[in-house]
Parts: structure tokens; sequence; C-alpha cells
């Protein structure tokens, strides 16, 4: 698997937690979909900017401004070529997926009273669609605007094997859809999203599209333009970048329309007393100094992953999802809680152990030195779709190894003896 | 037990206990009965309980949920009935302290007799996320006596 051109043992030595033990055993981390740890290129690029060049962006026309501001902007250049945005103008930085989720819903909702957003504008009789595999940071924000603007909230059912129901699109997605929020790749199922056909269905009934990405922009390319979609949010912990700084991506001439969602410094053209202009994106959405020393470091995680390649990434992962679905398979009492073929589906996998319940599972996993997550994983209605509490899940990265995987393996097997 | 270390959570009582649990089973004759849940592992019990002359007569439970908070509600149990409330909740508030130490608490031999299995929960006290799954049956426990004593005049 590890071929001349992705070679995980020198990737591992980018990361320096990785020569950490947990309990007297090598630390075996399985929790990359919660969040990723830092290459030391990003640990890097944040000291440097605090040791070296410190300063506030966009406001200073001293030098250390102009050198942060050019830093901070530059970061957005990478964010943009990362996605293949057609412009740098249509980068957001946010403070996550879920400030960039909320922007989004706020604008939409601060379109009713605003003159030339008339096209944003949603009420009665329109309806909002999500899935029924959403992160919560993809559902309660559209909830909330349903119910702030009387819109109704739908969402698309998941059938057994955790796909979207097939038949179920063109009848939830229809004329009075405004709005189509999805996630691209789900973080309880592991489930990748059909985009081309849901994106097909939305514009056709002339909808808006939300592509929540959090899960999918670390581990498989993503270009915006050939999804074809309207708005895409994406977050940089997940992506070996800090904690901290999250991205909004939208279609220039959208962003253009949309109103502002918090106010402040920066985010203003002209301030009067009697009335305020707003700058144009990706300005408007930035009110206050923003994380400065986090947006670098996340253009340091794009340059990193743009080095190793993205294809190359994908191609890592989709080997070790399909090593260790049929590894997994071979445990007795263990399910899996999604995809269990490797097709359209990504390295995040969610399982139940017969008896054992899920936490009890994770911290038997660490004291053997394996972090797994064990929860509802922010998507309870998968939970509630299934009929259980909570699942186990391990989740993978650029650094996890095969040999990881027989780690988890043997770990669960260990549970099951201790529970027998 | 199975290569698992001394320092490990499930020492074997606790296992023991998770797998045969103790007045599990609602009584028909009770004073009071409680449900509580904690949110973290999704665990939940109903607990019942019959006080005469001052005293547990009876406790009964039903619940789902990890092994720490099954079995800590079985030797909970296994503790109290029989016991006057003053000496149950005197034992409540000891277990309390123990899973309030951070793992910090040097249990005294006089402490350690009084909680009898209940000391193999010790190494909970090391996981805050866990502490609660702990004490759930001994909050639902708690929960349900002071309800009986309410009730009288
Ligand atoms: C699919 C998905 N959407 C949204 C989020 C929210 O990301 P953040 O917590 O960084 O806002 C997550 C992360 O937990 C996620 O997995």
């Amino acid at each position: 698997m590890t071929s001349s051109a992705f070679d995980v043992e020198a990737i591992r030595k980018d990361f320096p937690i990785l020569t950490r033990e947990v309990h007297g055993r090598p630390l075996v981390y399985l929790d990359s979909a919660n969040t990723s740890h830092k290459p030391r290129a990003v640990l890097d690029a944040i000291e440097d900017f605090y040791a070296a060049h410190n300063s506030n962006v966009a406001r200073a026309v001293h030098t250390l401004g102009s050198e942060a501001t050019t830093l901070f902007e530059a970061s957005r250049d990478k964010v943009a070529a990362f996605i293949n945005a057609a412009s740098r103008e249509e980068i957001v930085f946010t403070k996550n997926s879920s400030e960039a989720l909320n922007l989004i819903a706020y604008s939409i909702s601060n379109a009713t009273t605003t003159p030339g957003a008339e096209r944003f504008r949603i009420g009665p009789g329109d309806e909002i669609v999500v899935t029924e595999m959403e992160h919560h940071s993809n559902l309660v924000p559209w909830q909330l605007l349903a119910q702030r603007t009387g819109a109704t909230f739908r969402w698309l059912p998941i059938d057994d094997d955790g796909r979207l129901v097939e038949s179920s699109i063109d009848e939830i997605i229809n004329e009075r859809t405004k709005i189509v929020s999805f996630v691209h790749q789900s973080n309880a199922l592991g489930t990748v999203n059909p985009v081309a056909r849901l994106v097909e269905r939305a514009h056709a009934v002339g909808a808006l599209v939300v592509l929540d990405a959090s899960q999918s922009v670390p581990h498989m390319p993503v270009d915006v333009q050939a999804l074809g979609i309207d708005l895409m949010a994406f977050t940089g912990h997940k992506m070996y970048g800090p904690t901290g700084v999250g991205v909004l991506w939208g279609r220039y001439d959208l962003l253009a329309e949309m109103p502002p969602f918090l106010a402040g410094g920066e985010m203003i053209e002209t301030v009067d007393m009697a009335g305020t202009t707003y700058a144009l994106p990706p300005h408007r959405f930035e009110a206050g100094t923003p994380m400065i020393a986090e947006a670098i470091g996340l253009g340091a995680a794009v340059d990193y992953l743009t080095a190793i390649g993205m294809d190359a990434v994908h191609d890592h992962e989709q080997a070790l999802t399909a090593y260790a679905l049929e590894a997994m398979a071979t445990v007795p009492g263990l399910r899996i809680i999604g995809p269990d073929q490797p097709v359209d589906r990504g390295a995040t996998i969610s399982f139940a152990l017969k008896g054992v319940h899920p936490h009890d599972v994770s911290q038997l996993l660490d004291e053997q030195g394996i972090a797994v997550r064990a929860g509802h994983h922010c998507a309870r209605p998968v939970c509630v779709r299934y009929g259980i509490a909570a699942t186990t899940r391990a989740s993978f990265g650029i650094y996890t190894t095969t040999a990881e995987i027989d780690a988890l393996v043997a770990g669960v097997a260990r549970v099951s003896e201790v529970f027998a | 037990m199975s290569g698992l270390s001394m320092e490990s959570m499930y020492q074997e009582i606790i296992l023991d206990h998770y797998k045969h649990p103790h007045h599990r089973v609602l009584l028909e004759d009770f004073d009071a009965e409680v449900h509580h849940v904690n949110p973290t592992c999704g665990d939940e019990v109903t607990l019942r309980v019959q006080v005469r002359d001052g005293a547990i007569a009876a406790l009964g439970w039903q619940g789902e949920g990890c092994s720490i908070s099954q079995a800590s509600t079985s030797v909970m149990s296994d503790l109290v009935v029989g016991k006057d409330i003053a000496s149950a909740l005197a034992l409540q508030e000891l277990f309390l302290g123990l899973m309030q130490s951070k793992g910090s608490a040097h249990l005294g031999d006089e402490d350690a007799d009084a909680l009898e299995d209940a000391v193999a929960f010790e190494g909970v006290a090391k996981y805050p996320a866990r502490v609660k799954c702990a004490l759930l049956g001994w909050m639902a426990m708690k929960g349900a006596v002071a309800q009986t004593e309410g009730a009288r005049p």
C-alpha cells in the first residue's frame, strides 16, 4: 500500500505527538475525524508568526503589520487554490465549520429586512432540506432558521446501510425547497453522499446547495467548481491545521448579495450614524480581528497536504478503509454501523460490539493506548435511526498505518474477552 | 483477568456485578420510585425503595447503560439494603467523596471496610467523564429515600 509516492512512515515523523505513549503503550490514534494532529510545519508556522511577525492585519501600515497581512492573505490564496475556488474573494475565514454554517443561516434570515437580498428571503411555505445523517452543526442552525422565518424543516431519510434513500430525493426536494444542505462525508457513518445527484435535483427546483465538507476536504480532492455547489463549510482542525479557524466558501455572486451576519471592524465600507454600507466579500463576513495565527497555520496545513497530494491521501485512506472493514468483519459480535463495503465511504468506521457499551469499549481500548471515540458523534438522529444509544468510532488519517488497524482489531477482540 | 493490568478501571468485581447484577428487579410494593439518567453514556436507572422503621427494607432497580453505571448500582444495592437511612446516606457521602477525589483519595481501613465492593470503583475517580456513571445508582438511591422522607408527616 505504501507506494514510493506515499510514505506513511515518513509522514509520521512529521507529527511530534505520534511519539507519545499512553498508559505505557505507543499511542494508536484513531480519532482523526474528531480532530487531527498537527505536523511540525503547522506548529512552526504559528510559532514563527508570533515570534517574528506578530501584528494586527489590515489596519497597521508599519512593517510588522504589513508582514502579518501578507501572511494572512497568503493563506487565503492557498485555501482558494486547494479547493479550486474561482477567486480568493470567495474564501471567508470563520472560527470553524459550525460558525460558517451559522453564518449562512443568519445571513439568510437577515435577508428578510435587507434591501437587495431578496433572492435569499425565505418564509412560510418555503422548505429547508437536510439529511438524517447530519452533524448537529448542519442540522440545528437550519432548524433555528426555520423557526425564525416560518419555513418548514425537512430531511432526506437514510437506509439500513447508512445511505440516503434514493427514491426520497425527488419527493423531498421539490418546488418549495429553497435550501438543500448536506454532509459530503458523514462523520458518524463514513458515507460519501452523491453530490452530483443532489445538486442536479436542487438546482432543477431552484434551491441553493450548501455542502458540509468538514469530513471530506481533509481526505479527498475537493473541487468546488466541479462539484457545482453554491456554498461550503469546512474546519481547519480536522485537516491537520489548528483549532479556531474554519472556512466558508461561496460563489462570489452569492456572497456579494448576502447580508452580513456579525458586524464590527473591517466588515464595513463606510460608517455613518445614519447608516452603514458593507465591505465586499470576503471582508464583509470577517468582523473584528480574525484568527491570524490560526489562519496562517491553516495555510501551512494546506501546503503540507498539497505537497503530499490529495489523490495520494485519498488512495492511502481508501486502502486503509478496505483493510479495516475486512479485518473488523472477523471480530465476533462486531457490527458495522454504516456502509460495510469500501465503496462511496471514507475512513471513518462506526461499530457496535455485542454486549458491551461503547464507552466501555473506548475506555478499555484507551487502557491499551488506542484512542477511538464513543458516543453519538454529534449526530444523535443517526443513533436513533439504528436503535442504539451510541457507537464506537475509529477514524483514520494520513498518518494511520495498517499495523494500527491490526492493534484496533486485537484490542476490540480483547474487549469482547473481558466482557465475555 | 484476561491480561488486564491491576490499574485497569475494570476490576473483576466490577465485571462480575455487571454480568450478574444484584437486586435488579422492580419492587411491587414500594414507597418511592425515581428515574435517573446520565447523558454522558446514555445510562438510565429506575429505582424503587421500600422504607420500614427508618431503614431501607427493600430496594430494586432496572437499568441500562455502561458497565460502570450498572455494576455500581448493583454494589450500592447490596450495601444499603437493611441499613437505616442515616447509615445509607453516610455511605453515599463516603462514595461521593471517593469519586470526587480525582484519584487522590487515600481510604482509611475503616472507610474501605464500610464501602466493601464499592472500593473497586476507586480507579474510576481518575476519569472525570466516567464519575457520573459510577454515581448514577447512588444518586438515585438518595433521591428515592428523600422522597419517602418528604412523604412522611
Ligand atoms: C460533518 C461535520 N460537520 C460539522 C462539524 C463541526 O466542526 P466544528 O466543530 O469544527 O465546527 C464536524 C465536526 O465535528 C463534522 O464532523
